[in-house]
């Protein structure tokens, strides 16, 4: 009947007034809850980049507790399978728009980094990039901030020590896209200038490539030392032509940056890779206690993987993020960025700074040689350089 | 540099002979049963993971797996032809390159997901590791093997085509499967077999490529565009044809990478522009 229905209206529509009025304030309060929108290689190429970096992550999550400055911390993993830049970019936008990131992290290599560039600059969020290793990055948006390391970082040391141990006449292999452009003019650069010759240098194709004959011609040219960089990953590919075709015992050394050496391959390698001199900043060996710590927890929380360099990238890039929110609990994306600028700590890999200039990372580098310790190759730590810029000085 | 042609053209040689290895069941179906697969890569990986999953899992030696991922492969070839490929000998070709797209697609997952995304490892035999010195030119040990291996194949395959009465049949049906099917032979059971030894081929190929090729799950869509090009420059439905194709995509593609590392890696596609425009069914193929 007509009055039963104007009643139960009236007291429906007053319990959802009373539900209201006890929820708002409860929305009020609640803070909203960081989410890390991780954006890695986890399938392709490039997948053993996305699960060290992944496998970190969670582990400082698991270690420093999920809550920030009370705040919620979540981690929103995407694939962007590590070959097109458009599909980095577009994930980039959906995480922002559709999952409203606090922050946008990861990037396993350089072109995908300068395609998620713009999307953090108009988005005005901070993008942590933990992997890519080109110089220019942090230029293409005033909102990137880097916890990994540059090529030319881990390039010119290496340069160095060549020229200062009789190694007059260098062969040299990158692959070609921007890092390994990077890796090339660096090691050029400084070698000749300590008055080294380079004998050639040859290009691989980033996809698909095939070592055996670009080795083979490296051998033939005779050269005293043959300097490799290739992407992580990669290594074993080298390492198998290098031992194949006979260049060491034709008396040729192989030195580069560390990324031919990656902690993640270098047991598959074995035998085979012990003698090659590296300069890089990240070792599993590395003796520290916060290392060794770190190792012991990722290869519990990950049985069969080594930490690699990849993975300080990404458990440097949370601790990063964390001390921002620390600074700035609810700031903007300027202010977060702005915490970031100066930020001072000792890593697994050892101390490091942010640059407040170029938002990049400034680290120790060392100089390592394979040697097998308990069976297993190593990359055993013999001299270092401090506070060595983006820029490689 | 010109020294070590010899030490190139080996090389070479070696690549093409496994090109020619995986690429031979392609050429042959593709020529026998005017089907497009290109999930003829598949084949291949599933032989190569089979070889991965014995020397790891069951300690099998190296050279023990490579029958297995033969008749691993195989299995799989008769097991797919008989349920799906079947249903689509008499659609169009479209139909069929998306069907075997999809099938590719769905191998890679599945691989992804049993096996992870990184490269697989092999463990030679010391007896195949190092470099041998024959006639002062050092040549790879494995690289040796391999061309041992498929000489051996192409021969027995000749034999098998020329010599045998299946063989005769095989031939009858590439040239006109209706006439074949008209004098009584039972061309399905044409097809069934022929697939099964040329996916059994492709596998064995992966087994002996891990080395040299590598092995992850995106291996079927690496090289898919190589398989294609010995069978295009080749010619469908021709052992000889492909036999060619492949040496001569080998040869020129190391060779190219050698010489001119610059642009070293697209010499092979020059080439296939080239060879394209003036072979337009291949160079020994019969259909237009």
């Amino acid at each position: 009947m007509k009055s039963n229905h104007a009643s139960r209206r009236r007291l429906l529509q007053g319990m959802a007034g009373a539900a209201a009025l006890v929820a708002l304030p409860r929305a009020a309060y609640a803070a909203d809850p960081v989410k890390i929108g991780l954006i890695l290689p986890m399938t392709g190429p490039f997948a053993s980049t996305g699960k060290q970096i992944s496998a970190a992550c969670r582990l400082y999550l698991q270690r420093n507790g999920d809550t920030v400055a009370g705040r919620k911390v979540e981690l929103i993993l995407k694939d962007d399978t590590g070959l097109a830049p458009e599909t980095t970019k577009r994930i980039a936008q959906e995480l922002v728009v559709q999952d409203k990131v606090t922050v946008l992290a990861g990037f396993g290599l350089t072109p995908l980094a300068f395609a998620a560039a713009p999307v953090a600059t108009e988005a005005k969020v901070p993008m942590i990039v933990m992997a890519a290793g080109t110089q220019v990055i942090p230029q293409r948006s005033p909102f990137i901030v880097r916890t990994g390391f540059t090529l030319p970082q881990t390039t010119s040391p290496i340069a160095g020590w060549a020229a200062k141990n009789r190694i007059k006449r260098v062969f040299t292999l990158v692959t070609d896209y921007a890092p390994g452009l990077d890796a090339e003019k660096t090691f050029h650069g400084k070698f000749k200038e300590l008055g080294g010759e380079i004998v050639e240098s040859v290009r691989t194709p980033l996809r698909n490539p095939d070592y055996g004959p670009f080795l083979q011609r490296a051998k033939d040219s005779k050269a005293d030392a043959l300097f490799v960089f290739v992407p992580s990953g990669e290594g074993l590919a080298v390492m198998k032509q290098f031992d194949e075709r006979g260049l060491k015992q034709a008396g040729m050394k192989m030195i580069g940056p560390g990324d031919v050496v990656d902690d993640d391959l270098l047991e598959s390698m074995g035998a085979s890779a012990a003698g090659i001199i590296t300069s890089f900043h990240y070792s599993a060996a590395h003796e520290s206690p916060e290392n060794r710590a770190y190792v012991d927890a990722m290869t519990k929380a990950n049985p069969g993987m080594r930490p690699n360099f990849h993975s300080v990238g990404g458990w440097d890039g949370m601790h990063v993020i964390y001390e921002a929110l620390r600074k700035a609990p609810n700031g903007t994306g300027e202010q977060l960025v702005e915490a970031m600028k100066g930020m001072k700590w000792t890593s697994p890999r050892g101390p490091m700074m942010i640059d407040p200039a170029t938002r990049d990372v400034v680290q120790t580098i060392y100089l390592r040689e394979v040697k097998i310790v308990n069976g297993q190759p190593w990359n055993i730590e013999f001299d270092k350089v401090e506070n060595v810029g983006p820029g490689g000085v | 540099m010109i020294g070590n042609l010899a030490g190139v053209l080996f090389d070479g040689i070696a690549y093409g002979s496994l090109l020619f290895v995986i690429s031979i069941g392609l050429s042959v179906t593709m020529g026998l049963m005017n089907f497009v697969n290109l999930a003829h890569g598949a084949f291949a990986m599933v032989g190569g993971y089979a070889c991965v999953v014995l020397m790891s899992r069951a300690g099998v030696p190296f050279l023990a797996t490579l029958p297995v991922a033969f008749v691993v492969a195989a299995a799989f070839g008769i097991v797919l032809e008989r349920t799906l490929y079947q249903r689509l000998y008499k659609a169009t070709h479209l139909d069929q390159v998306m069907f075997s797209i999809g099938l590719v697609f769905m191998a890679v997952a599945a691989t992804t997901y049993a096996f992870g995304p990184s490269q697989q490892p092999v463990r030679l035999p010391d007896v195949l590791r190092g470099q041998v010195e024959v006639a002062g030119v050092g040549l790879g040990a494995y690289r040796l093997f391999l061309v041992g291996v498929v000489a051996v194949i192409t021969v027995a395959l000749h034999l098998f085509i020329t010599r045998t009465r299946f063989g005769a049949q095989v031939r009858a049906a590439v040239d006109n499967a209706v006439a074949a099917a008209g004098l009584g032979i039972n061309v399905n059971r044409v097809f069934g077999v022929t697939f099964a030894l040329g996916s059994g081929l492709a596998g064995l190929g992966g087994g002996l490529g891990i080395d040299v090729l590598g092995l992850d799950p995106t291996f079927p869509l690496k090289y898919m565009v190589y398989f294609l090009l010995v069978v295009a420059i080749g010619g469908a439905g021709t052992i000889k044809g492909g036999l060619v194709a492949a040496m001569v995509l080998g040869i020129c593609d190391v060779a190219g990478k050698y010489y001119v590392p610059q642009i070293g890696s697209f010499i092979i596609y020059f080439l296939m522009v080239a060879l394209m425009i003036a072979f337009p069914a291949g160079l020994y193929g019969r259909r237009a």
